[in-house]
């Protein structure tokens, strides 16, 4: 079944609340709704649907490889090449502990980035239905529906009070 | 008390946005005049390659000079810009918007030119391999793990890669603003950067979770990097530098000239990007007012590091401090470190007056820092001159012509990267801006109408 896509334009949060409750009373579906805005509303203004994300657990991966690899480099090079200076041992924890560190820090921050950015399903090749006017004060909502439901839910759109509606098709 | 000027999202755009869609002539002109600057500074390294570390004012026994000294001087003023940017976003400081994106910045080339520093510092840097990365496959011989010199790069781009990700992630809304507003090869090229970005719910949450979760996760990184830092030199047997407090005295004095430097940057940047709208009198107050309980800790830890001296009475020890303290031009340059570090600037910081003004506040938070570069060249260079009963190769140091031109031309440098980023990108999130924009609320307390804020935390 051929879905379409539809993005109504808004410039007051309030009529964006109207739009996504009427779209919801009328049997869109609250995952093919989706709102665009170019300045972060407080989670839940316009009772968006809220997937839940594992974002904690990219961190602790990340940590988790960081330190192995930190664990591997230094003991492997010290065993690899074991001259004793300063009459230390060769394996010598204190000083593997720094870099060991450096490297559970350094794999929690990067696996964290990657998560946000998996998480934020990006990055996206193409924008897809999409008006610059959103980072300038604009909000969009976007309706993914089948075909024959696009007319309702423009109308829905429009009765809200979208400033201007575009559609785009989609296979 | 906060009171935030009501700006549209088209007018954040528009002044934000200046010297990113525009080319205006002033930029032109210090862009050139900095680019001539670092012609110099490079040509001078080229030089000092050609004819080796002979023409610098280094010789035995003092080996680290104003290269090593610029080199903790500019990892001490990478330090602030992402400490205070952490900490202001994990206590939702609504201060902190105009100013985070700048100081992470300053962190991301600070950092970039510190790391500059002991490449060239070693004469022949494309043999840096022979210290951090395993050479000789052959014969099987890898660098030391237990050795300072290699915790210090590895802490070093651990910090750098991390700023440099905390700087990227909060700017993907922002290129994506840009964007919307660039046609031509430049749409391709922030649509390319900004990586699809929509501004959904779900990707302006995870926004929010980044910048907690990366401010979390960066602030312990900050601490250990100028800890390690000064290992470089306490792990070492020489006197006046093998003490425990170095660690923290470090990291407090980096901290000291780092804010002081995101001063300075603020008062540039408002006036040559007319961001009167955005930085304002309360923000360089509310750092005026950090930056005195950051020198008087620091100062507390100055004070230890002469009292352990003083307390073992170790006679190397005793010989280094007379040098500091009594001896021309040491005790010179100590007196105007003391001074210009801390005994102008804080007590003028006292004053209300002081603190509001932009003007007073670019001068002092200048003066800092040359007090700060001092207090690292104090640190190092007499306490390598080993001059003492029983030593027979007791000399004094006085950097080059070269060494100064290097040391200028890095200012220069910092200077140059900054105007270069502002050229392609925001210095100030307009996204946090514009946050700011919806949370403003009035409240009618009495008689007055108090500003208040809403935010989830």
């Amino acid at each position: 079944m051929a879905t379409a896509q539809i993005l109504g334009l808004f410039q007051d949060p309030e009529q964006v609340v109207v739009a996504m409750d009427g779209l919801k009373e009328n049997g869109f579906p609250g995952e093919d709704l989706d709102v665009y805005s170019g300045s972060p509303f407080p989670e839940g203004s316009f009772g968006e649907h809220d997937p839940a994300h594992r974002l904690y657990m990219f961190p602790l991966v990340g940590a988790l490889i960081g330190f192995t690899i930190g664990l591997l480099w230094t003991a492997g090079t010290q065993i690899s090449y074991p001259l004793i200076t300063g009459g230390k041992p060769i394996l010598s924890i204190p000083p593997m502990t720094v870099i060991m560190y450096e490297n559970t820090m350094l794999g929690a921050i990067i696996f964290t980035v990657l998560g946000v950015l998996f998480e934020s399903r990006l990055p996206k090749r193409n924008l897809g239905l999409y008006d610059t006017r959103i980072t300038e004060g604009y909000i969009g909502v976007l309706v993914e529906c089948p075909e024959e439901r696009l007319a309702q839910a423009e109308a829905l759109l429009s009765k809200a009070g979208a400033e201007e509606i575009k559609k785009e098709e989609e296979r | 008390m906060y009171y935030r000027r009501t700006l549209t999202e088209a007018q954040i755009n528009r002044e934000l946005l200046g010297t990113v869609l525009s080319t205006p002539l002033w930029w032109i002109i210090i862009v050139s005049l900095l680019g001539i600057v670092i012609a110099g500074m490079f040509s001078a390294i080229g030089f000092m390659f050609n004819q080796g570390l002979g023409v610098t004012g280094l010789h035995q026994p003092v080996f680290w000079g104003f290269f090593i000294t610029n080199f903790v001087f500019w990892v001490g003023i990478s330090h602030a810009g992402v400490m205070i940017s952490a900490i202001l976003r994990l206590s939702q400081a609504e201060w902190r918007r105009p100013m985070v994106r700048a100081a992470e910045t300053m962190t991301v080339f600070a950092l970039m030119c510190s790391l500059l520093m002991p490449l060239i510092h070693a004469g022949r840097p494309w043999r840096i391999f022979y210290w951090v990365f395993p050479y000789d496959w052959a014969r099987g011989i890898w660098p030391d793990v237990r050795s300072p010199l290699v915790w210090d790069p590895v802490a070093i781009i651990t910090y750098l890669t991390s700023s440099m990700l905390f700087v990227y992630t909060a700017l993907i809304p922002d290129l994506a603003i840009i964007r919307d507003r660039s046609t031509g090869w430049r749409r391709s090229f922030y649509g390319v950067l900004s990586l699809g970005w929509h501004g959904n719910p779900r990707q302006w949450k995870l926004q929010g979770l980044a910048g907690i979760l990366l401010s979390a996760l960066i602030l312990p990184v900050f601490v250990s990097v100028h800890s390690i830092v000064s290992w470089d030199f306490g792990v070492s047997l020489v006197p006046s530098w093998h003490v425990t407090v170095f660690a923290p005295y470090f990291v407090i004095g980096a901290v000291h000239s780092g804010v002081s430097a995101v001063v300075t940057l603020m008062v540039i940047m408002r006036k040559l990007y007319k961001l009167e709208n955005y930085i304002w009198e309360e923000h360089i107050d509310a750092l005026a007012r950090l930056l005195i309980v950051v020198a008087t800790a620091w100062m507390f830890f100055f004070w230890l590091d002469l009292v352990f001296a003083l307390w073992l009475r170790e006679e190397q020890e005793l010989v280094v401090w007379n040098l500091r303290l009594f001896t021309p031009p040491w005790s010179w340059l100590f007196l105007i470190f003391f001074v210009t570090s801390y005994v102008i600037p804080v007590p003028l910081w006292m004053f209300r007056r002081v603190r509001r003004s932009f003007t007073w506040m670019l001068w002092t938070s200048l003066l800092v820092n040359v007090g700060m570069f001092l207090e690292r060249f104090i640190i190092i260079v007499p306490a390598l001159m080993r001059k003492g009963p029983m030593v027979f190769d007791y000399s004094s140091y006085r950097p080059s012509i070269i060494e100064y031109t290097v040391v200028g031309g890095t200012i220069a440098l910092v200077s140059f990267l900054l105007l270069m980023f502002s050229k392609f990108f925001p210095l100030i999130p307009l996204w946090e801006e514009k946050e700011g924009q919806l949370l403003i609320d009035e409240i009618q307390i009495g008689k007055i109408a108090v500003p208040a804020l809403v935010k989830e935390h």
